[in-house]
């Protein structure tokens, strides 16, 4: 039977951060992931000879080389990475576009502060109150308890319409939550969206895990791929370790779980009870290639958050997808373009049972239809914001691929296909198991970057400076 | 063990923690916290790394004496040179 100082379930961002960190200071750590290759619900594939992001539109909490006290910096000093290895690309603008609004946003908060003072002229100065709140609020404690986002924001923002089209990145960035989100997730992610901004690395989301993969290989901590945990074990509600597929035991005083609360609580032996709702928020994406660029039909912006309805619902739709909303990322788009084909990826809000019900004769033709339906938005959004430019050809795609919230389930393993876990979190990352650790998304901070962090701040916490829960 | 020594010892490993940072410029009378982007998680790391290659021992509540890398000398030397 092999023993081990800790497990470590899950090879995604959390999971391979928390293992660098506890590897760095020479625990024995086992790694265990189900899938064939790394980074859980950010990973990548590979059709028609391309290679294909799924999960990061973009890296968060942008930051130039040498700021200091950003939480890109910690991370990478955290796990010993020199910045320009990540070869940062900064956005070059993106856009919230509702039906009679817009607003752009670049990685200057004035840019997007004299957006406002231009299309909402009485609601600035509430704006800039909002930014010193924001700017001071401390919401990385594990302490602070749940306050409704969208309350604390009418208090600055009292123009309705301004503040769903603040919310609206916000939200379908990283909410677990259907139509708000807690106070400290939204400092975070207004923090990591408008305040840091979006970068790509050179090569998208296989950059940032081949970086932590490679630092594993120098600890001489070995990924252990196609490893399904169908236990963890306790004894006297204290964790011993985790049962796999195969029938091997494998023993651990201490075990981080980023398969999400729910999913690593229903894998406890025996079993325990507890109510923690699935996360109801999943998406469909659609990834088009085109031998033409999106500069080239007039697309100029590296993210469209758009919203044809009167409000903005980021919650389950009733249908397959929500129509009316969309995030469309032109990965082409960063102030250096590494690919060589136009790509363009439209992400809706989805109905994970609906999906789930389709015959597959069925899901393939819904796909079609999505498929359809999002090159005609594509075609209204080109006429919207470039006018004089043709209407892109369904002959123009070189290459197309859509996938649904049955796709994200079937390779992350996250009950309903949900993305941003739980709206449970566990800030401090316990669980009723003593030593039960949860990192990633139900630990509470989002994005990738708040993943990574989330893997290193519970490794430190529980693994290095030995916090006895 | 030297107390310059054990100041390049000190200083390597700051070298290895902000990656970033230019450490051959740090003064040693001012705090390292503002000259270099450390905070308290950096510095946790700087105590595990002195346990980890030195297996020099610092207890928390003598954190406070790595502020500058003067006190940092002051107060690691003679662990060291306790060790030896």
């Amino acid at each position: 039977m092999r023993e081990f100082d800790a497990i470590v379930i899950g090879a995604g961002m959390s999971g391979l951060a928390a293992a660098i960190r506890l590897g760095m200071y020479e625990k024995k750590v086992c790694l265990l992931e189900k899938h064939t290759i790394t980074g859980g619900l950010n990973s990548y594939y590979s059709r028609g000879k391309r290679r294909l992001d799924v999960g990061l539109h973009a890296l968060t909490n942008y930051m130039e080389k040498g700021e200091r006290g950003k939480p890109l910096a910690k991370l990478l000093k955290q796990l010993r990475l020199p910045y320009d290895s990540l070869e940062l690309s900064p956005q070059k603008q993106s856009r919230i576009l509702f039906p009679e609004k817009e607003l752009v946003f670049t990685n200057d908060i004035e840019f997007l502060t004299e957006e406002i003072a231009k299309n909402f002229p009485t609601q600035v100065d509430g704006f800039l109150k909002l930014l010193t709140k924001v700017r001071e609020f401390d919401e990385v404690n594990l302490d602070n308890e749940f306050l409704p986002a969208k309350d604390v924001v009418r208090h600055f923002i009292q123009d309705e319409m301004l503040l769903e089209m603040i919310f609206c990145p916000l939200l379908i960035y990283g909410s677990a939550l259907e139509d708000d989100m807690d106070f400290s997730q939204f400092v975070i992610m207004f923090k990591s969206l408008y305040l840091e901004g979006f970068g790509r690395p050179e090569g998208g989301v296989r950059r940032i895990l081949n970086l932590l993969e490679g630092k594993l290989k120098e600890l001489g901590v070995e990924i252990e791929f196609k490893k399904s945990v169908t236990e963890i074990l306790t004894q006297n509600n204290i964790v011993t370790g985790v049962k796999l597929e195969s029938g091997e035991v494998i023993h651990a005083p201490l075990v981080f779980s980023s398969m999400g609360l729910p999913e690593t609580l229903n894998k406890v032996f025996p079993a325990i009870h507890h109510q923690t709702p699935i996360g109801r928020m999943s998406f469909t994406e659609t990834l088009y290639f085109f031998s033409q660029k999106p500069a080239d039909m007039g697309l100029n912006d590296t993210i469209i958050f758009a919203n044809q309805a009167p409000q903005y619902a980021y919650r389950r739709p009733d249908s397959l997808f929500q129509k009316e909303s969309a995030v469309i990322c032109l990965p082409n788009n960063f102030t250096h373009d590494d690919q060589s084909e136009g790509v363009i990826r439209l992400t809706h809000i989805a109905n994970y049972d609906a999906w789930k019900a389709l015959e597959k004769t069925e899901y393939k033709a819904q796909k079609e239809n999505l498929h359809n339906y999002d090159f005609d938005y594509l075609n209204q959004l080109i006429q919207r914001l470039a006018p004089a430019k043709n209407a892109v050809q369904k002959t123009d795609l070189a290459f197309k691929d859509l996938f649904t919230p049955t796709t994200v389930e079937r390779y992350t393993w996250h009950l309903g296909g949900c993305v941003y876990g739980s709206p449970e979190k566990t800030r401090r990352g316990l669980t009723p198991i003593k030593n039960l650790i949860i990192i990633g998304t139900d630990q509470g901070f989002l994005g990738i970057v708040g993943a990574m962090l989330s893997g290193i701040s519970m490794a430190n916490l529980y693994g290095l400076q030995g916090e006895t829960v | 063990m030297q107390p310059t020594e054990v100041r390049q010892i000190v200083l390597d490993i700051i070298a290895d923690i902000a990656l970033d940072d230019d450490v051959t410029k740090i003064d040693d009378s001012i705090a390292l916290r503002d000259q270099l982007d450390l905070d308290s998680m950096d510095f946790l790391d700087i105590v595990m790394e002195l346990k980890k290659q030195h297996k020099v021992e610092v207890p928390q509540e003598d954190y406070p004496k790595l502020a500058t890398m003067e006190s940092c000398v002051t107060y690691l030397t003679p662990k060291f040179q306790a060790l030896q």
